[in-house]
């Protein structure tokens, strides 16, 4: 284990010393940050990044929570991000988007409060017995151009997020606050239904009274949501959602670099095998699973200190958050191992050097197109989109926006699970190339 | 002395081509031992084999008793190797150079430093041990090349043409620096093809051509098989027949054996001088036109002249 780490650092530091791997590596996805950032006039304030997102709001609901919801968005924290507009007729409101007008419409149908808090006299269907507590929220991901079946309630109402597919990013920060207002909702009902449902199994509550005690916790629950919900991204809750246009520019270019470092990596296993070094290391008493393990760590701690460095620099340089900060390292750490794995595919199939460098370099770029590093992919066609789903610039792309966006670490459990499972088949079948065509035998 | 190194029956194939043909031979602890060949001989194909770099094909060699095939890793913690192409890492400086390869053979801490220190005191470098290796003349970087084979003392070294392509001076500084290792207790492997290295470093040699071991034994041993002769060595035009000629020659008085090989006709005899004479004048009969002749004393080269028919360097 000690001669592989040791392999490992020797890889980084020779990595490190190679100007030419440096400016691709770190100058030059730097320098398109930036580029990008003057594109989309995030560096010189105007209204082209993401702040003054409009939106529509129809709120016929028109009681508590429809209320509630509507004012998160005229909000005093979203007052720079969020530019919305009212209305009562829905149909206008999607005319609106199909106009590309605005970003999104919100639609808060009538009855929506009504189907959470149950009205006086009408018994609550969450007493019933053997009944479950109704999902507020289901976990599909959403259909740019649709109706966004994210806040379809089980029956009937339901909220209605209708997104502009010109806009994704901005549809994407409407479509996360209205995400996170049912969420805290969906949270203050189950805690409250399941206290009551105790309450009566333990005969301290007579079912006679529920109705009204559990009216009085939803009052509660609406008044603190009211002025509670803040969509923060930070932990202290002190700042609403700012999703800095940069922070999908960054890691877009620094996963498209990504894939430049780790068939860069790969091309040192074929390159020490031209010089000399590699016979060499497999004639001292160093196997040959350490040595290509020393190998393939180089490539990943290469990969984890370029994404690591221009995050930083990004944070530094241009103030961009990134949200919560072990999903983060752990979000680093899966895309650079699933990046990795495509590093060592091509270096399994090629023979030379020169050959790596090719396909790498054809590979960066068809998967920063794919992965949406130079567009979002939610303007792509569907099937850009399926196919986005075997690069690790898509599911990176997919878990740093989530971070932006408020995310932490439970919420990247997709990306994360996607990036590691891609990594290890990668592997897998590198290592059986590896064997079938000799690499490592001298 | 006993043995370090027993080699028997080493075959390597690859696929219809045979690199090496089951050769045998061993090496006593603290002699020098050449391998003596030509390009393309079989001489880093065989140390490859006993490196453990290389699977043999059949045959096997045992290293201070360890199996080749059967305990590598045994192996490689006796053996040092020094391989012919540079293998260092030229952005990396000398020191950190010997401080990796010293971590790759399990040393570390104080002893690292200190033997890292040492090897860079022998091989000359101590002053410019922080330089990168990339910016080193090609002389200096063979030298750090042998010192990565030095670094953890082994019992056998392996040394595969270590001067090939460098300047007079380095390779001196290289022969010197064989003969101190092996008067420190060193046993070397020494495979080149030049006689003159194997001449003046060697304890025993073993000459080597198309993967056959076809002399072993004792420089003094092997200039016996071609007896206490001299070689005249003809060069002749491109159109003139030398086999007719050798075949003349032949005949002459006190010719003991004349071989043609190309443009080259060699004459073996007791004494060079004694038929010096009649050699050119068969020549002249014949209309053959003699570019020059050299008459070399008994050497290897006579040795593998003897033994192929044809010069080392061909």
């Amino acid at each position: 284990m000690k001669k592989l780490f040791l392999i490992g650092i020797k890889d980084l530091r020779l990595i490190f010393r190679d100007r030419a791997a440096l400016i691709f590596m770190l100058l030059a996805p730097f320098l398109l940050t930036i580029g990008m950032g003057f594109v989309t006039g995030r560096f010189s304030g105007n209204s082209s990044g993401l702040s003054d997102i409009p939106v529509v709001i129809v709120n016929l609901d028109k009681e508590q929570l429809g209320n509630a919801l509507a004012d998160v968005f005229s909000s005093e924290e979203l007052v720079d991000l969020m530019e919305p507009t009212t209305s009562s007729d829905p149909e206008a409101a999607r005319r609106f988007i199909d106009d590309d007008q605005a970003a999104a419409a919100v639609i808060i149908p009538e009855g929506f409060t009504r189907s959470i808090i149950p009205a006086e006299g009408i018994a609550s269907p969450a007493l019933a017995p053997g009944a479950h507590l109704p999902d507020l929220l289901s976990k599909s991901r959403p259909v740019p151009g649709s109706v966004d079946q994210n806040f379809v309630q089980s029956n009937p109402v339901k909220i209605e997020v209708y997104t502009n597919p010109s806009r994704p990013t901005s549809a994407g920060v409407v479509k996360a606050i209205v995400d996170e207002f049912v969420s805290r909702v969906e949270e203050g009902r189950t805690s409250g239904m399941t206290s009551i449902v105790q309450l009566m199994q333990t005969g301290l509550l007579n079912p006679q009274n529920a109705e009204s005690e559990i009216r009085k916790l939803f009052e509660n629950v609406q008044q603190t949501e009211s002025t509670a919900i803040t969509l923060k991204t930070d932990k202290e809750g002190a700042e609403a959602i700012q999703f800095d246009i940069l922070a999908y520019m960054a890691p877009g270019m620094a996963l498209l670099f990504l894939m430049y470092t780790v068939s860069y990596g790969g091309r040192s296993i074929l390159s020490e095998r031209s010089q000399g070094t590699l016979p060499r290391l497999l004639v001292s008493p160093t196997s040959t699973a350490q040595v290509l393990g020393g190998k393939v760590l180089g490539i990943f701690l290469t990969g984890v200190a370029q994404v690591g460095i221009l995050i930083l620099a990004s944070s530094v340089f241009f103030g961009v958050k990134w949200g919560d900060t072990l999903g983060l390292a752990i979000l680093i750490l899966a895309a650079v191992f699933g990046a990795t794995g495509w590093g060592m595919l091509i270096t399994a199939l090629a023979r030379t050097p020169a050959q790596i460098g090719s396909i790498g370099s054809a590979l960066m770029l068809i998967f920063g197109i794919l992965g949406g590093s130079f567009i979002n992919l939610e303007q792509m066609p569907a099937y850009v989109r399926t196919l986005g789903k075997i690069t690790p610039n898509a599911w990176g792309l997919d878990g740093f926006t989530t971070l932006a966006l408020g995310g932490t670490l439970p919420n990247l459990t997709e990306p994360i699970t996607a990036l590691l499972i891609m990594g290890t088949i990668l592997f897998g079948v590198a290592v059986v190339l590896f064997n079938r065509n000799g690499i490592m035998n001298k | 002395m006993s043995s370090i190194l027993e080699v028997q029956n080493l075959v390597k194939q690859y696929g219809d081509f045979t690199a090496v043909k089951g050769i045998s031979f061993d090496i006593k602890e603290g002699e020098i031992f050449s391998l003596l060949g030509p390009n393309g001989a079989g001489k880093t194909t065989t140390i490859s084999m006993l490196s453990t770099l290389y699977t043999p094909t059949s045959g096997d060699a045992t290293i201070s008793g360890h199996s080749i095939t059967k305990n590598p890793m045994a192996v490689k913690q006796v053996i040092g190797v020094v391989p012919q192409e540079l293998a260092l890492y030229e952005d990396l400086t000398a020191r950190e150079n010997l401080i990796f390869w010293g971590q790759m053979y399990g040393l570390s801490g104080k002893s690292l430093t200190s033997r890292v220190d040492e090897v860079l005191e022998q091989i000359g470098l101590t002053d410019k041990a922080k330089n990168r290796v990339k910016t080193y003349s090609g002389g200096m970087k063979r030298r750090v090349n042998i010192g990565v084979g030095l670094l953890h003392k082994p019992r056998l070294l392996f040394m595969d043409e270590p001067t090939v392509g460098i300047d007079p001076q380095s390779r001196r500084a290289i022969l010197d620096t064989v003969k101190d290792l092996n008067k420190q207790g060193m046993t070397v492997l020494y495979t080149t093809h030049y006689m003159e290295e194997a001449q003046e470093l060697s304890d025993r040699v073993g000459i080597i051509d198309h993967g056959e071991l076809i002399a072993l034994g004792t420089q003094r041993e092997l200039t016996q098989q071609v007896g206490e002769t001299e070689t005249l060595i003809l060069h002749v035009g491109e159109n003139d027949d030398s086999e007719a000629l050798a075949k003349a020659l032949a005949g002459v008085k006190d010719v003991l054996e004349a071989s043609a090989n190309d443009h080259e006709v060699s004459v073996i005899a007791q004494e060079a001088e004694d038929v010096l004479a009649a050699v050119v004048t068969m020549a002249n009969e014949r209309g053959v036109k003699i570019r020059s002749i050299d008459i070399r004393e008994p050497n290897l080269e006579a040795v593998f002249l003897h033994q192929t028919g044809r010069a080392l360097r061909d």
